[in-house]
């Protein structure tokens, strides 16, 4: 910047002497212009602002309402295994003790911890804070041991999720914006309870290794995981290498015709074609036409196969593209044939960036939910599937259907599935951004 | 005797059979025919090794995808007269009975007789499927173990054969994508087709009453069923419209800001935030729009004396619109970079100040470039739908007021083919043609931006 150093001496006025940039008129200009750009930047840091703010509500409002999802609310309860409730014909036979009343037995050991409830309804009140999990719990004990029938024993079991959330002091605050659940009465004998050092709280290890559940404190995402990894492996079985050969073939080889341009057309369009709709190609060509069962994994991982296809290839071909042509004529200079070329050198060196992408796109297909629910992956599963043809759901299908769930326990138990699918995805982008880092060359 | 267990043998025989070829041509090497080896010895490894295990492969991979459809032919077939009697619908659905107590998705219930013994047979085809299919596939293996091994001497071009192996391969893994695009539009004009046989064109296209709800029953009242796109495609149209209003104008003005004014800690901040907003599952957004941000849109208008609808569109639109900031910014960044700095300076040299030149150098010379990034972001708000699926509702209103419950087409087709449906109802099949009404607007929308772009792309090298 110049600045006027000698300025004339023994003038009158400033401006005459300055020029027209000096006159009140143009300072004034001068101000608003500055004024209008100040205002500019304003704008622009605001919608910079905007956005951060709006991660940090999303984050804030997730991790709030979710992180309580990770410790249980558990009570230790002393049972007597009555024979005659666990095992009415006496047999012990592991198919006789599935069938026994052990809630039963449940509701008995809670008895005895309040001898003066004699009330009907007040005994049906004491009994809500049984989860369904209790008489599963006992249920598995004895039948690990069936030496255990006519002994006392103390299990740990979840309590029902209105009394988990109250311990966790959401009890006022359910969605609806009412009253808590319970009654007075039923917040009296949990804090009896509490006092005698019964209720504990721990580590809900429960949540990430069960199957889905009606009854929130027993709900997990364990099923839901191991559906997602599935699914997601086939993705990754089918879409990787058929990307990387068509990036190959498209980069390297393919004449410049016709029908490589139709191509090329139809992979950037595919990219842009709606999720929903791979969801109803999968619903009519693999479901209807080959007959491929509903809510398999296998389906799933197919369609999100074709999904990620288009965005596999675009990466792989940017990744090609960055290798330069020096590489190949070097190595066609040595006598490789063109096959050779792309072999031993070409894809190497393009690797890190294809399996950049190829990251990227898995961890896209991860949280995509639209076209799964069209295939039928949103039955309500509790069992952990086993293999790629069982009928399963995935995380963000888990999310979506707990998120229809009225019950404060399943708003909790939502936003912890969201936590865990976020962790997953931050996981793969952190390998990518790893990856990317590590390998990056500048040629 | 399991066919992944026979294909698992053949790729072991496969992974032999390429040590062996190795072996071989370099054990013949100037041995028995004197001439040395055309192509390196692994090629001819190679050569054996794909001899071994395509045909075996291919033959497999074609059972697994014909299976089904054989075997529940021969399983209706053998079923008793009154099932075969059925119309073509109705076997569907019992089909699907046997499928599902075949795989034990049924739960608990138990199947009646004819069932039962179609379930069984169902279970016994696939037994001797799989062991003719194992058998076939282990005689496919040896047979081209033999032949590769017969066939390889110094003298085969066998780089040339495995090569072009490999260029056939990658030519049929690069027309994937075009059979997706057939796929998708063949499934789609198939299944809509069905639909217009049941529901006139015209009625679909222009008429103003959505009410998908068929009557089940021939005495059932109410439910006629009305199939009119109007008020789903204007509930798109304005949580688009929305979701444009928030996110053009952050994602332009984040993009500017970034790339010209902010400072390198601010961009180290913003930068991966925008990221992290973009990697975020739409399902996610979803249940924040449902959750936080609808009830807070209700309280805030309700203390401002407005009455808004708890699933109003204005919470699904804005949260869509956050969505979308990062693609608006990434895209509109891209573009502002290709603006080349020559006119920057040029701008700055006439004593413009920063906001001057882009607002009337870089931002006209982008332009083109926006309006097709604008485009790409009005085809992904169209499409999306986890966010309007959670957060907008199901009923079908024809409004344009933003504190409204509306509905979109991707809702409605989520709705209408997520649980049990036969596949006959006009019901079902209206929502194969709003997905091809869906398809046709997002490719029109991303053709034309792509047309937009190369029209109007000024070459300034």
């Amino acid at each position: 910047m110049t600045d006027i150093v000698e300025r004339p001496q023994g003038v009158a006025s400033r401006g005459a002497a300055l020029g027209v940039h000096a006159t009140e008129e143009a300072q004034k200009r001068l101000k608003r212009r500055y004024a209008s750009e100040w205002r500019f930047r304003a704008y622009g840091l605001t919608a910079i602002l905007i956005s951060i703010t709006a991660l940090a509500v999303l984050l804030w409002s997730i991790v709030g309402q979710g992180y309580t999802a990770f410790t249980a609310t558990t009570m230790s309860l002393t049972v007597t295994v009555d024979p005659a409730l666990a095992d009415p014909g006496g047999k012990r036979a592991q198919d006789d003790l599935r069938t026994g009343d052990f809630q039963g037995i449940a509701r008995a050991g809670l008895r005895s911890v309040f001898p003066d409830v004699k009330e009907r309804s007040d005994l049906r009140a004491l009994y809500t804070i049984l989860s369904n999990g209790a008489s599963d719990a006992i249920r598995d004990r004895v039948l690990d041991n069936p030496a255990l029938i006519g002994q006392q024993i103390t299990v740990r079991i979840p309590v029902a999720s209105d009394y988990d959330m109250y311990a966790k002091g959401f009890a006022a605050k359910t969605p609806k914006g009412g009253e808590s659940r319970l009654s007075p009465k039923q917040i009296a004998w949990f804090e009896t309870l509490k006092a005698d050092g019964k209720i504990h709280s721990s580590f809900n290890i429960w949540f990430l290794t069960s199957g889905d559940s009606r009854q929130p404190e027993l709900a997990g995402v364990g099923g839901a995981i191991i559906g997602s990894l599935l699914t997601l492996a086939i993705t990754l079985a089918i879409a990787f290498p058929l990307g990387v050969m068509a990036a190959v073939y498209l980069e390297e080889f393919a004449p410049k015709n016709r029908w490589t341009d139709l191509i090329e057309v139809n992979i950037n369009n595919l990219a842009a074609v709606p999720s929903i709709v791979f969801g109803l190609l999968g619903l009519a060509v693999f479901l209807n036409v080959f007959g491929l069962p509903r809510s398999a994994p296998v389906v799933g991982g197919v369609v999100l196969a074709l999904m990620s296809l288009p965005i596999i290839i675009i990466a792989s071909r940017a990744s090609l593209r960055a290798v330069p042509p020096s590489i190949r004529q070097a190595a066609l200079g040595l006598g490789a044939s063109r096959v050779q070329v792309v072999t031993h050198h070409v894809l190497p060196l393009a690797m890190p960036g294809i399996l950049t992408g190829t990251i990227l796109s898995m961890a896209h297909a991860l949280g995509e939910t639209a076209p799964l629910l069209m295939i039928g992956m949103v039955a309500f599963i509790v069992d952990i599937p086993s293999g790629a043809t069982q009928a399963a759901t995935v995380l963000p299908v888990q999310i979506y259907l707990w998120a229809d769930s009225p019950e404060r326990g399943f708003v909790e138990k939502t936003s912890a599935a969201i936590m865990v699918l976020l962790a997953f995805l931050l996981a793969m982008n952190a390998i990518a951004i790893f990856l990317r880092k590590k390998f990056e060359r500048k040629w | 005797m399991s066919p992944s267990l026979v294909f698992l043998a053949i790729a072991a025989l496969a992974v032999f059979g390429f040590f062996l070829g190795r072996r071989r041509v370099l054990a013949m090497e100037g041995t028995r025919i004197r001439a040395s080896i055309h192509s390196l010895p692994s090629y001819y490894g190679y050569y054996m090794a794909l001899w071994c295990i395509v045909p075996a492969a291919a033959v497999m991979a074609l059972w697994f995808v014909v299976e089904p459809t054989i075997i529940e032919g021969l399983v209706l077939s053998a079923m008793p007269e009154s099932y075969r009697a059925m119309s073509a619908n109705q076997l569907t659905l019992v089909m699907a009975d046997i499928r599902n107590f075949a795989y034990g998705n049924a739960g608990t219930r138990t199947p009646d007789p004819a069932i039962a013994d179609a379930v069984r047979n169902y279970h016994g085809l696939h037994e001797t499927g799989a062991w003719i299919v194992s058998i076939v596939g282990a005689c496919l293996g040896v047979a081209g173990f033999a032949i590769g091994f017969w066939r390889i001497n110094p003298q085969m071009r066998a780089r040339n054969r495995v090569e072009r192996f490999a260029i056939v391969v990658m030519i049929i893994a690069s027309t994937i994508a075009v059979l997706t695009t057939v796929g998708i539009v063949g499934s789609l004009v198939f299944e809509s087709m069905r639909f217009f046989t049941k529901y006139p064109v015209f009625d679909f296209l222009f008429g103003t009453q959505w009410s998908p709800q068929t009557a089940i029953r021939a005495d059932q009242v109410g439910s006629s069923g009305a199939f009119g796109f109007i008020p789903l495609f204007t509930g798109s149209l304005l949580i688009t419209v929305i979701a444009m209003f928030v996110a053009v104008p952050i994602g332009l003005l984040s993009a500017i800001y970034m790339s010209d004014y902010a400072s390198p800690r601010l961009r180290s901040v913003a930068k991966p935030v925008l990221e992290v907003l973009a990697g975020i599952p739409t399902v996610v957004y979803g249940f924040f729009a449902a959750l936080t941000v609808a009830p807070f849109v209700r309280d805030a208008g309700s203390a401002m004396g407005l009455d808004v609808a708890s699933e109003s569109a204005l919470a699904a639109g804005v949260v869509m619109g956050i969505m979308i900031v990062p693609f608006v910014s990434s895209l509109a960044d891209d573009v502002i970079h290709a603006v080349p700095q020559s006119l920057r300076h040029g701008a700055y040299g006439l004593g413009s100040t920063k906001s001057e030149t882009i607002r009337q150098v870089v931002l006209p010379a982008a332009l083109p470039g926006i309006v097709a990034a604008v485009m790409l972001a009005i085809s992904r708000a169209i499409g999306e739908t986890m966010i309007v699926a959670m957060a907008a509702g199901l009923a079908a209103n024809l409004t344009f007021n933003p504190f409204a419950a509306v509905t979109t087409v991707t809702v409605q087709i989520a709705s209408l083919l997520v649980g049990d449906q036969e596949f006959d109802s006009p019901k079902t099949l209206s929502a194969f043609a709003l997905g091809l009404v869906l398809f046709v607007i997002t490719l029109c929308l991303n053709i034309i931006a792509l047309a937009v772009v190369r029209k109007y792309r000024e070459k300034y090298d």
